[in-house]
């Protein structure tokens, strides 16, 4: 089962390496790991993105919620939630294929943030789904670099 | 009043009301150095920082403070490791100071620079690197907090040369507010009658105690629990001391050499009240056939301890003294002896901790030997392995704190440093180290500490020539192929021991124990008693690996 995991902990030296070693320590993988200052500098929210079985994601919540630094840790797994992630992708193009290109990426309401003679860089926010599928679509013109910034997560509403 | 970061340091130490510190000075060490030297904490020098580490704990484990080690940067302080691990799997209550090299040089691979928050982040409850001397008394403050609250454990403050120089006004905070550490005390309300509840319905119910038992201080409330319910007690090897050896409701230690009773009390009872205990794996044996009839209810501290290796039924997360306290009043008196008890009777007299009793001289012997002159009122440390079992199956503990050993990590090396430690702690009392020939000589140099610093502790070295636990292993399991466990070149442990300046005596003889004990616990010096004694004897019962509790060897004719 994928999980998607926020935890909110001290924003100080060593805490990011004291989360991995949990993790590593265990032989658990992390898919993707996103760390950003709250509205309260003091804080970091580190959205974690993880798949195992129940006992092994709530031994891992447990862990944690044990470390000094850690505030809360959260799982959205029964949460109403919503969640983000950016790519940046450099994706061969020429003028052949550049208006196929700026098609798609309208489709997707994704943007073109760089223009080179023989490439483009697509911004593209969305769901890992919806990455997922731009991706697929773009991956035949030619894709030359990718980056992302992993998966942010927020409860909706007033939660 | 401005004051440099050493002072600050020592003088929080003294506000922490620490009395002793155990440790090896170095080169970035020397600020502090210069002030421990005016101040009233007796400084205990260690030949080892492993040594100093063991102690630290020994004397916390005795005393229920927290025990302090000194350590220099570098190699001083990846020496303390195996220290903090072992603390850090018994939860017990520690701090560790290391000396780093100035801040501007780390990352730089100076000399004897080691990143040792990075290397003790695994094996440490927590760890601070000091860059500014302001932070200073505030983390010795939380440090003293983090150590001994919740599930205690080890804490490592690493202190830069320049800090300790670097001057700032000192005051002590008067409390610690660490909002990401709230630990729980209160155990649910609701949950605690419930499992009273259960206490007063189950047939064939045990109490399953542990260390928890003994850093809560809850061992009055666990007698008084165990004898209002009739609840049949078993223990973990950290909770040996947490309820008296001889009672009727006492069954003995359970898991790969726990009693038969114990065990098979465990395998067919209907309940199991564990209470700190973390259902380690040398206790349960193999998983899917543990208790296959029991309920579980398990108190604890640690969340994180709870349904890691067995599913429990009731949870109960908080501090063991707290919630067993409340838990006595709502469970029912009995005073019948029940059918499971008379079985557990039987268990109890069919298949006693045994040994043969013929004219050799066999560690089992001894170890009841200096039970009996001990009488439940010295305290035991042990080494890991063999000596280390025996002694569980022949000491007779009455009072919690009073038998060392170490648990989670199997430290060998550990029980020497750690009596030394427990001495200091508890001058007044005898402190035997039980011992194996191949244990000893991993922290043999620490019979130096123990002679300069007039710590009388007696070592009883069960010496066999071999390392015995593997080698029981390979004769069992592996057709007595005893690969690498034959310890052929010893030293002559009597003559060590003099060359140190303490006291050795050998013994052959099973006639001789008796007196040799005498005369040891009567020197005021460290002893080492070499004793001789049967090569090939095994640790019986044994439930070997992967089997499940109730599958013993019993192994003795």
């Amino acid at each position: 089962m994928r999980h998607a995991i926020s935890v909110l902990v001290e924003n100080k030296a060593g805490v990011l390496a004291r989360i991995a070693n949990l993790f590593s320590a265990r032989g658990y993988n992390i898919d993707s790991l996103a760390v950003g200052e709250t509205e309260d500098p003091s804080i970091s929210r580190m959205t974690i993105i993880v798949r195992g079985d129940e006992r092994i994601l709530e031994q891992i919540e447990k862990q944690l919620n044990k470390l000094v630094d850690v505030i809360r840790v959260s799982d959205f797994l029964e949460t109403e939630h919503l969640e983000r992630d950016l790519t940046l992708i450099k994706v061969a193009a020429d003028k052949n294929t550049r208006l196929e290109i700026m098609q798609i990426v309208d489709i997707f309401r994704a943007k073109i943030v760089d223009v080179g003679s023989s490439s483009l860089i697509i911004e593209m926010t969305g769901n890992e789904e919806k990455i997922k599928a731009f991706v697929e679509i773009i991956r035949p013109f030619g894709i030359k670099e990718m980056v992302r910034t992993g998966v942010v997560a927020m409860a909706r509403g007033n939660k | 009043m401005k004051k440099t970061g050493a002072q600050i340091l020592i003088e929080s130490l003294l506000k922490e009301k620490v009395e002793v510190v155990f440790g090896i000075p170095g080169g970035v060490f020397l600020p502090t150095f210069d002030v421990l030297y005016d101040s009233p904490i007796r400084f205990i020098l260690t030949r080892h920082e492993q040594g100093a580490a063991h102690m630290a704990e020994g004397f916390s484990r005795a005393s229920g403070k927290v025990g302090v080690c000194f350590a220099t940067s570098g190699p001083g302080a990846t020496n303390l490791v195996t220290g903090l691990a072992n603390a850090n799997m018994d939860s017990i209550p520690m701090i560790a100071i290391t000396a780093q090299v100035a801040t501007n040089l780390i990352g730089n691979d100076a000399f004897q620079e080691a990143d040792i928050t990075g290397i003790t982040r695994p094996v440490t409850k927590h760890n601070y690197l000091v860059k500014d001397v302001r932070d200073l008394a505030r983390i010795v403050k939380e440090a003293f907090y983090i150590a001994q609250t919740g599930r205690p454990g080890p804490v490592l403050i690493d202190l830069p040369v320049d800090v300790q120089k670097a001057e700032c006004d000192f005051s002590y905070p008067a409390q610690v507010d660490i909002r990401s550490y709230r630990p729980n005390y209160q155990g649910h309300p609701g949950q605690i009658k419930k499992a009273a509840e259960m206490i007063n319905h189950a047939q064939k119910p045990v109490l399953y105690i542990g260390g928890g038992v003994i850093t809560s201080g809850a061992h009055k409330e666990i007698l008084a629990l165990a004898e209002k319910a009739q609840l049949p007690v078993i223990w973990t090897l950290m909770g040996i001391g947490a309820f008296p050896s001889v009672h009727d409701l006492s069954l003995g230690m359970v898991g790969m050499h726990g009693t038969y009773s114990a065990n098979h009390a465990t395998q067919k009872s209907d309940l199991i009240i564990a209470v700190g205990a973390r259902f380690d794996d040398r206790v349960t044996g193999r998983l899917d056939k543990f208790a296959p009839g029991a309920k579980v209810i398990h108190i604890d501290i640690d969340p994180t301890s709870i349904s890691k290796n067995i599913k429990v039924d009731v949870p109960i997360v908080g501090d063991a003294r707290v919630i067993v306290e409340e838990m006595v009043k709502y469970v029912a008196k009995k005073t019948k002896m029940t059918d499971w008890h008379k079985q557990i009777e039987i268990w109890k007299k069919d298949f006693p901790l045994t040994y043969k009793k013929d004219n050799k001289l066999r560690a089992q012997y001894v170890i009841e030997q200096i039970s009996e002159i001990t009488k439940g009122n010295g305290i035991i440390t042990t080494e890991v392995g063999q000596n280390q079992m025996w002694s569980t199956q022949f000491i007779n503990s009455k009072t919690p704190r009073t038998f060392i050993s170490s648990g989670g990590l199997g430290t060998m090396g550990y029980g020497f440093p750690a009596a030394i430690g427990a001495k200091v702690a508890c001058p007044d009392k005898v402190v035997f180290d039980i011992a194996g020939d191949g244990s000893i000589q991993m922290n043999i140099q620490e019979l130096a500490t123990a002679v300069q610093n007039k710590i009388p502790v007696k070592v009883a070295i069960l010496n066999n020539g071999y390392l015995g636990m593997v080698r029981q292993w390979q004769q069992l399991f592996y057709k007595k192929r005893y690969s690498g466990t034959v310890l052929s070149g010893n030293p002559d442990f009597v003559k060590v021991a003099e060359a140190y300046g303490a006291v050795g005596i050998r013994v052959e003889k099973k006639s001789d124990v008796k007196a040799a004990l005498q005369k040891a616990i009567k020197i005021d010096k460290p002893v080492f008693l070499d004793f001789r004694i049967e090569p090939e004897e095994n640790v019986f019962p044994m439930v070997p690996a992967g089997a499940a509790l109730d599958e013993i060897l019993q192994g003795v004719a």
